[in-house]
């Protein structure tokens, strides 16, 4: 993870910014699909996202920081949904939002985008068919854990791969 | 726009052009996506465009490749603020073409969680609409009662939104022992919540200045579009599948069907506000109605046997000590037990899986349960054609089955209520201004799910 | 009107243009050649006894694999024969899809004065996919038989603006066929995913 020279004043200044960049997340919600009923009421009184500080969607990509897509993408919606990510200004994040966003759900046929992390870069996943709100609120911490340890300027640490493990002689993968 | 200095007084000779405006697939209105192309004359549309198809997931494919029990799921997905009005419509559709029956039980199970869906289809709409047109308060409120009906559903079925409940010959398990309760108390709620927001809405200047008058549409044209449901019945003209066509026990429950006059959008938030009075009053009759089912408790040996031990003694093979016990499960399971089969099922044994005791309990239900969950086998109607139409939160909802006798089905297709309204939609924005799209456009309550399939 | 005097009512004013005629599972359904198409749904428009004012769905069949499900092959790998379960017996069985034609289109009205609904099945060969359009006469049909161009690939003669609704311009070829295989995507950005 990239970090500047560790002096006490810029550290501390990255975890403020960082603390203050989690705690006021604008959110656009590219919503789509049954995931949006999830979503809504996620953002509604009973579940309250506002507590987090995420409870003021931008509906301009131009002035959000978390482009929030909910539901499943088709191949018609998919450029898009692109353009709506290119549009968004650094720092930005991605959630996916449903399993139909993560990995397509089971409508692997073929109008539907299996998975949008083959067109944007995703930073947290929340499946589920719709995930419960309980889900989307600890997909929104793991979040905001992910917003603190950023650098400053908001640019992901490199892409790990970890190599596949070799379970047993002979069967390699 | 060209002026010059002589023309600049005399507003007739003054040139002007359209201005297309493009309400593109991702927009703030929560409905989902849909894109409109309007051509304005300053403030007023011209015409419009509608260009649905970006939420196409290819529904009627997937269903014929899976079986008839696997399309449940997908059914759910259609229109997904009312999921089990379409699970209730594919299953009849199916049981239709089977020929079969279900317990009378079954049915008003059915009917009551239907209309259950209902009112938080209706809920969902109203709220949106009201929202978009800044009235945050009435949403919140709204899903608030939403979360409460959705916790009821949860009861019954183990999901709160994609609950895919019924199956074809039945519904997954019975009512638990204490629904009325929390039922009644819901229902509380939700009149609690539609008493204030019509304080809130009905007479509130700014909303009825909105509401009345815009996105007008005759009960001839609607008919010619093929619109159904509360759309239509805002027109004057009284269609309600429920009515005119009966299916479920909807004929013995007590309930109108409300008829607005003018077809604009007041006139639909009315209907569909009394339509969830209406709905709960469904419900009501039906719990009174309903007809006694089981209770879970063990007739035979008198001593209930915990899951996960019988599941042990079955590996084992000690039969004797499961055959003809009881067995108390866990929530997702429970009433779906033997005890509960006989009101929950259709005496079918060629398409209902059978109780889990008996799958494990005896060689019968082994059987069936290999017959219909492997592969080449399952549900397998006679070749066959039926359309089956409900009464759905937007209009009437048919299902179109084609089978060949084989385990998948040949064609499933879904009459979506909503896309006939949507293809009306240039005409009722036409003549309009642009701030009239949102009211109309949040009445028409188009769902995603159902209209692109 | 019961479903059977429906199917007469048809039959007898159009002896010529309807080749078949049932009512399985309590369903009037009418098997008509495609040329009287626009006729016979004017006169179930107009006709004071049916006045079936509600084009409620206009849909296709693709017939090309009725019949063909594949067989079993759970336990083909260990040589046990598997024969598929019976199918369950029908006292009253369907005429069986329509003559040879590879599609039909089908036509579902409605009457909100009789109550009464009666189905039209229109085969199609492949070779001339073509049908009549009803816009002019029911203005919903317009959308539902853009969506049956997209699907099928069934054209329909004088329909004013038939382009895909579902699928986007740049798709080749009409999903629902029964030749299209389910997973075959042709995405406009991304990899082939």
């Amino acid at each position: 993870m990239m970090k500047t020279e560790p002096s006490f004043f810029t550290s501390r200044l990255n975890e403020a910014l960082g603390w203050a960049r989690k705690y006021s997340i604008f959110q656009y919600p590219f919503v789509t699909a049954c995931c949006g009923m999830e979503y809504m009421a996620t953002a509604c009184s009973h579940y309250d996202v506002d507590r987090f500080g995420a409870g003021l969607p931008r509906f301009s990509p131009r002035q959000a920081d978390v482009l929030f897509v909910v539901g499943t993408i088709s191949h018609k919606m998919a450029p898009v949904l692109k353009r709506i990510h290119d549009q968004m200004a650094d720092p930005k994040w991605v959630v996916a939002f449903g399993v139909c966003t993560c990995t397509g759900g089971f409508y692997d046929n073929y109008a539907t985008v299996m998975g949008i992390d083959t067109l944007i870069p995703v930073d947290v996943y929340i499946p589920g068919c719709p995930p419960r709100p309980e889900m989307v609120l600890d997909g929104l911490m793991k979040l905001q854990d992910k917003i603190q340890d950023q650098h400053a300027t908001g640019k992901r640490p490199a892409f790990e791969r970890h190599p596949l493990q070799v379970l047993k002689e002979g069967f390699e993968t | 726009m060209e002026t010059t200095p002589t023309t600049r007084n005399n507003p007739a000779e003054l040139e002007t052009r359209d201005m297309m405006l493009n309400f593109g697939p991702a927009h703030p209105a929560m409905h989902g996506i849909v894109r409109i192309v309007t051509k304005l004359d300053g403030e007023k549309i011209l015409e419009a465009e509608v260009e649905i198809g970006y939420l196409h997931r290819g529904f009627e494919k997937m269903a014929e490749v899976v079986d008839y029990n696997g399309v449940i799921p997908y059914t759910d997905r259609l229109n997904y603020v009312s999921p089990l009005i379409n699970n209730m419509g594919y299953c009849m559709a199916v049981e239709k073409l089977l020929r079969i029956s279900v317990p009378e039980r079954c049915q008003y199970i059915r009917v009551i969680l239907a209309e259950i869906s209902r009112i938080s289809d209706h809920l969902t709409c109203v709220g949106a609409t009201a929202m978009e047109l800044g009235a945050f308060t009435v949403f919140l409120y709204m899903i608030k009662a939403r979360e409460y009906l959705w916790e009821l559903v949860e009861k019954v079925t183990g999901a709160r939104l994609t609950v895919t409940y019924c199956r074809v010959g039945g519904v997954k398990a019975d009512l638990p022992e204490d629904f009325a309760e929390p039922c009644r108390q819901a229902f509380e709620e939700t009149r609690k919540v539609l008493a204030e927001s019509e304080a809130l809405l009905t007479r509130n200047r700014i909303f009825v200045d909105r509401m009345n008058g815009t996105g007008v549409i005759s009960a001839e044209d609607a008919i010619s579009y093929g619109i159904t449901g509360p759309f239509l019945r805002s027109t004057g003209a009284d269609y309600d599948v429920r009515k005119d066509c009966p299916y479920a026990v909807y004929d013995r429950l007590p309930f109108d069907v409300p008829v607005g006059s003018r077809g604009d959008n007041m006139d639909r938030y009315l209907v569909r506000m009394e339509e969830m009075e209406q709905s709960m009053r469904i419900v009501e009759a039906a719990l009174r109605d309903l007809p006694p089912g089981p209770v879970l408790v063990n007739p035979e040996t008198g001593r209930p046997i915990p899951a996960a031990e019988m599941v042990d003694l079955a590996k084992e093979g000690n039969i004797p000590a499961i055959s003809g016990g009881c067995v108390v499960a866990g929530p997702t399971l429970e009433g779906s037990g033997r005890a509960h089969r006989p009101s929950i099922a259709a005496d079918e044994k060629r398409v209902f899986l059978p109780a889990k005791e008996d799958a494990y309990g005896n060689i019968e239900g082994l059987m069936q349960q290999f017959k219909l969950v492997m592969l080449g086998h399952g549900v397998r109607p006679p070749a066959g054609e039926v359309y089956f139409p409900v009464e759905g939160a937007n209009g009437e909802l048919g299902f179109y089955v084609v089978s060949d006798g084989a385990g998948n089905p040949y064609r499933v297709r879904v009459r979506p209520p909503c896309f006939a309204i949507m293809s009306a939609l240039p005409k009722l924005l036409s003549g309009e201004m642009i701030a009239d799209i949102i009211p109309t456009f949040g009445s028409v309550n188009m769902i995603g799910g159902e209209l692109d399939r | 009107m019961s479903t059977f005097s429906l199917c007469t009512s048809v039959t007898d004013r159009f002896p010529d243009a309807v080749s078949a005629s049932h009512t399985y599972r309590d369903d009037a359904t009418v098997v008509l050649r495609p040329e009287s198409l626009l006729e016979v749904a004017r006169f179930l428009k107009d006709d004071p006894a049916l006045q079936m004012n509600y084009l409620m769905d206009v849909t296709a069949v693709d017939y090309s694999a009725f019949g063909q499900a594949p067989t079993p092959g759970f336990f083909a790998s260990s040589g046990v024969a598997v024969s598929p379960s019976s199918q369950i017996p029908d006292e009253d069985p369907w005429p069986g899809p329509p003559e040879l034609a590879r599609f039909t289109v089908v036509y579902h009205f409605f009457s909100t004065a009789h109550k009464h609904r009666l189905r039209l099945v229109v085969p199609v060969e492949e070779s001339v996919a073509e049908v009549d359009s009803l816009t002019d006469l029911l203005a919903g049909a317009n959308w539902l038989e853009r969506e049956v161009w997209d699907m099928f690939g069934i054209t329909f003669r004088g329909h004013p603006d038939l382009k895909r609704i579902l699928m986007y311009e740049e798709f080749e070829g009409h999903p629902l066929r029964r030749d299209y295989p389910v997973k075959k995507r042709q995405p406009l950005i991304g990899p082939d995913n």
